[in-house]
């Protein structure tokens, strides 16, 4: 890891000691190294700036620090005026000025998370005066790929809801928001080239859609906070809304000798399909600037490919044989193949790679499937291939206990593999299914749970190995979650200072 | 002799419970033409009332015309604050809180328009003043028809029920005008008995929060609050009498608190809906809470001969303790005006006081042996006393009956222990026994799983159970509980609705009233209608609500 970033606190002058060290030291996701002392200081909501080092790369002009000094800012001190600098003691104790951001690389999103650090360690005393000890962190990710997943389609989520999400995930340093924006249920994404995707997909053409501005306005909400957009357009199964807007796209079912009437997964012998599927992945990396794209492939129902009389003859002139697997393989190969054309990585789902097993293109593999998913990803990295691992982290599932420690526990790379196969696993996301999940109870489904899988994402594997030690600070950190105004659900018996207040 | 009046009074009670198990109609619903209905043509019906004539000719709302008004020689007037409360509650739920009339079209002639929903209250004492109780007469008659709709209720309770039935009936045209169709509605509760728990002390639930359930308890018809209130982890009813309750055991003893204020505004926010609130002040296990404020009312527990410095149940062989408890539970007599208290009594560890030599030595004098069960029957009937001395009735946990405490006949037995078999044989035992029950088992909707778990919640019945006629008719209906572990403000609503929906419909609808599918199709428009009214219940499964919730 060569992007590191420092976060030090130096205080010029007199400190004054007061009390014993704080009984809970809750920066989460814990940083790679972390050392306090019981040394206090002041914090004035007046006299607090943030200031670039002389060190740093960065200077003021830079949109994304200059916001999240705002932003931080506000989070400190929530109360603003700050008058929180209590008279009682407070002149005895020598006070914090300032907190010197360095870039020792050119990598803002690290920086980012360097902030959301220093906004957990400052308190606030028995008065009300803000406070932070004298820390040094010395901080870094374990995992590049930090992720979580929103369904769109099963229900259709306000802006607002993602982009609470969003903020959220910054607290927890989550920083890939994978948009799994269409499927079998509507297509709430409006289309430039193809409005009538939308239109006719969409649960309502005009309540129940993402716009072009909502579209922008999700990606430079997460921007700044270091959080990279990840769209999923899932073909060729999970595509039934498809079907409203694009007639011909989907595969026509058939009973017997003549069609059922009913629309199987992307049509995958028509020409057709693969100019309209280029052109909108044309359209979508022009929207989406990330440099991956997930292509979905997953769960393919090959029933309504095999009733098709033009499908059994396409196989037979392709030499396919009844396997359809190598009809979705087909497909996948050309779509894969268009995504690199538009110079993006395609992400798929593992479905694509259990398929297909010989000249695999080259993308990332999610594996999502229970059972042995280390054995699985034991198997793609063998193939050279990176991973993405989700299948531990299915937050739509509740348990019947209340289980973040099930997430906390899970081992990215406890399978028997090379350093270089360790090395191809980039992260592990979260995914929050849309079945039974809307805008009325994603927040507290989501947090403080997916907080749990974002440590193990972050932090050291040796240093974050006990749920009784995590248990104390992440049930802290609900409570500052719940004080940012996020919903996030109790883990057990017990109260915050500030309960939540909505309904 | 106090005591006996009692007895007389909830005999009394006995013999006017709703015959809740034993069917009275079919359920099914009816066209004016005689031909039976498909239930979807009830969409937003929920709960499904006991009989609907429905037919296809509409008639329009308008907001600037539309009105409310008490019909002629009704015994409710403007002075009659429920009806005036709840008339401008339904106001805005018909009409959506915009008070725009949407609708300039004007789209025909003469006769189309409902201008008034006449108000009627038939009995001689309406009960605007009073409080709701489980004899309160809930039924109603409403017949929607142009000029006017009628709604008949013996009493303002029936009112509300009706006016909440009123305002499922409206919906909304393609144009967005509010519209109604030619109904009749004859309806009335199958259980008197329709509650859910909430639970304060596991977590501090703010007022708010209390609030906004009672309002969506009202769409769903439920009439009964049962607010556990205190138990181990807190203590957040603020005692005049006792002020070192709170102070010293809740979480705060200013922010995480009921004061006698907030205490009050439930009861009439409450009130105003038709929902009674019975408060539970559980023991005497569950009480590690009341010893910070209350000095040696819980047992010390001892390690070999000395104490440990823990504490356990309420220790039952000091009369001090009795002196607490009854001035405790005079005060609780009148703070809560319902005729039922709740006292608990289950889960008692009986560890603590088999460690305590004291304990002991009383279990000795009293001839108890080693059966501690007979220890937890003294406390409770001592405790059943004092309450007695108050004028209240008394709610208890299934184990007091189990344990074999002696009990008065008008004790009713709350019964949330166990598989399906076992409390369908609870149920069969108490009512055999001659208690009146009623069942939560089926429906402790803190218990989550993935899916669909509502149903289960709906395919369960309070009847089901080997018993006879008679037998049947002591079960007075249920409660949904949310318990509070992992349960607080952030959490609470989405997860009570409209899971908590579905057990209204088994408490309020008749028996019959149980096909999923058509259950299914309704319930999704009710949990939309919800999220309209402002509250987040969740989704049942996928689809979308033209109005999602906005509150995040």
């Amino acid at each position: 890891m060569s992007s590191r970033c420092n976060l030090r606190f130096l205080i010029p002058g007199l400190a004054l000691l007061l009390g014993g060290v704080p009984s809970v030291l809750a920066v989460w996701p814990q940083p790679q190294q972390i050392r306090n002392s019981a040394e206090r200081y002041s914090l004035s909501a007046r006299a607090f700036l943030f200031k670039h080092a002389d060190v740093s790369a960065v200077r003021s002009g830079c949109d994304v620090l200059d916001q999240a000094f705002t932003r931080y800012f506000t989070l400190i001190f929530p109360e603003s005026g700050g008058g929180g600098t209590g008279d009682t003691g407070a002149a005895l104790i020598n006070t914090l000025l300032h907190c010197c951001v360095y870039m020792h690389s050119w990598n803002l999103i690290l920086n980012i998370s360097g902030l959301e650090s220093l906004s957990q360690l400052v308190e606030q005393d028995d008065y009300g005066a803000y406070y932070i000890n004298k820390t040094e962190i010395e901080d870094f990710p374990r995992f590049q790929f930090r992720g979580l997943l929103l369904d769109t389609s099963r229900h259709y989520l306000p802006l607002q809801a993602i982009l609470k999400t969003l903020d959220a995930m910054a607290y927890s340093k989550l920083n890939v928001f994978h948009w799994h924006i269409v499927d079998d249920p509507s297509f709430p994404y409006q289309s430039r080239k193809y409005p009538d995707l939308s239109k006719k997909g969409a649960y309502h053409p005009f309540t129940h859609i993402y716009t072009q501005t909502d579209v922008r306005r999700v990606i430079e909400h997460a921007r700044l906070r270091g959080i990279r957009v990840l769209a999923e357009f899932d073909s060729p199964g999970h595509t039934q809304s498809w079907g409203n807007g694009q007639p011909s796209l989907l595969t026509p079912c058939y009973r017997g000798d003549v069609p059922s009437g009913t629309y199987g997964p992307v049509n995958p012998i028509l020409d057709s399909t693969y100019v309209f599927m280029a052109n909108l992945l044309k359209e979508v990396t022009s929207v989406f600037p990330d440099s991956y794209i997930h292509l979905g492939g997953d769960e393919v129902d090959f029933s309504c490919w095999k009733s098709n009389p033009d499908i059994k003859a396409f196989m037979k002139k392709m030499g396919f044989g009844s396997d359809f697997t190598k009809l979705e393989s087909f497909y996948m190969q050309n779509i894969v193949n268009i995504s690199t054309m538009l110079n993006r990585s395609s992400v798929v789902w593992q479905d694509v790679f259990d398929y297909h097993e010989i000249n695999r293109p080259r993308y990332v593999v999610e594996v999502w499937k229970w059972g042995c998913y280390l054995c699985e990803v034991r198997r793609v990295t063998k193939a050279g291939l990176k991973v993405i691992l989700a299948s531990p982290w299915y937050l739509d599932l509740p348990g019947p206990t209340h289980d973040w420690a099930r997430y906390y526990n899970v081992r990215p790379l406890a399978f028997k593999g090379t350093e270089e196969q360790k090395k191809l696993v980039i992260g592990g996301e979260v995914c929050m299914w849309g079945e039974y999940v809307d805008a009325t109870n994603l927040s507290p489904r989501l947090w403080p749970r997916a907080c749990a899988a974002a440590e193990r994402l972050w932090s050291d594997e040796v240093q974050t190995s006990s749920v009784d030690q995590a248990f104390p600070r992440l049930t802290d950190f609900r409570c500052r979650l719940l004080r940012r105004g996020i919903q996030a659900e109790p883990l057990y018996v017990g109260h915050c200072k500030n309960e939540y207040q909505g309904i | 002799m106090a005591a006996m009046g009692a007895l007389l009074k909830f005999g009394a009670l006995l013999l006017a419970a709703v015959a809740a198990c034993v069917a009275w109609e079919d359920g099914d619903v009816w066209d004016y033409d005689g031909h039976k209905l498909k239930d979807s043509d009830f969409l937003a019906l929920w709960p499904l009332p006991q009989k609907v004539q429905s037919s296809a000719v509409s008639f329009q709302l308008s907001a600037s015309r539309f009105q409310f008004t008490h019909a002629e020689g009704s015994s409710a007037g403007s002075d009659c604050s429920i009806l005036q409360n709840a008339f401008r509650r339904y106001f805005d739920y018909i009409f959506g809180f915009t008070k725009k009339d949407r609708d300039q079209r004007r789209r025909n002639a003469a006769g189309s328009e409902v201008l008034e929903l006449q108000v009627a209250i038939t009995s001689p004492d309406a009960e605007c003043d009073g409080f709701p109780s489980l004899t309160s007469d809930e039924s109603y008659e409403l017949s929607v028809d142009q000029p006017s709709a009628v709604l008949k209720a013996p009493k303002v309770w029936g009112a509300l029920r009706g006016l909440e039935t009123f305002s499922q009936l409206v919906y909304e045209d393609a144009y967005g005008a509010r519209n109604i169709n030619k109904t009749g509605v004859s309806d009335f509760p199958r259980f008197a008995h329709r509650g859910v728990l909430l639970d304060s002390s596991r977590h501090y639930l703010p007022l708010k929060v209390i609030l906004a359930n009672l309002e969506a308890m009202a769409m769903n018809k439920y009439n009964v609050f049962h607010w556990h209130i205190s138990d181990d982890q807190s203590f957040p009813y603020v005692s005049r009498m006792f002020p070192d309750l709170s102070q010293k055991g809740s979480y705060h003893p200013y922010t995480h608190v009921y004061t006698p204020a907030d205490v009050k505004m439930v009861i009439e926010f409450a009130r105003m809906r038709g929902i009674r609130v019975i408060a539970e002040f559980d023991t005497p296990g569950h009480t590690q809470s009341w010893g910070f404020g209350q000095k040696d009312l819980l047992t010390p527990c001892y390690t070999g001969s000395s104490p440990s410095g823990t504490y356990g149940p309420v220790n039952p062989i000091l009369n001090t303790t009795y002196d607490f408890m009854a001035g405790f539970f005079k005060e609780i007599s009148t703070v809560f005006p319902d005729a039922y208290v709740h006292l608990g009594g289950d889960e008692v560890d009986f560890s603590c006081w088999k460690s305590n030599p004291d304990i002991q030595k009383f279990m000795d004098q009293q001839g108890f042996g080693k059966d501690y069960s007979k220890l937890e029957s003294f406390y409770i009937q001592r405790l059943l006393d004092i309450v007695s001395s108050t004028d209240k009735g008394y709610m208890v946990w299934q184990e007091v009956f189990d344990n074999g405490v002696k009990l008065k006949m008008d004790t009713l037995i709350h019964v949330w222990k166990g598989n399906e078999a076992q409390y369908q044989a609870e149920m069969a035992r108490v009512t055999g026994a001659g208690y009146r029950t009623l069942l939560s088992t089926p429906w402790y909707l803190n218990r989550i799983s993935y899916g669909q778990d509502w149903r289960d919640a709906y395919k369960a019945d309070p009847c089901n159970f080997t018993g006879t006629d008679a037998q049947k008719k002591l079960v007075i209906g249920g409660e949904a509980c949310l318990w509070g572990e992992y349960v607080d403000a952030s959490n609470l609503t989405p997860r009570l609705w409209p899971r908590a929906s579905a057990v209204a419909e088994r408490l309020w609808s008749d028996q019959g009233v149980r096909d999923i599918s058509d259950a299914y199709v309704r319930l999704v428009q009710h949990r939309c209608r919800m999220v309209e009214r402002g509250i987040p219940a969740e989704p049942l499964f996928t689809g979308y609500c033209r109005h999602e919730y906005s509150g995040v």
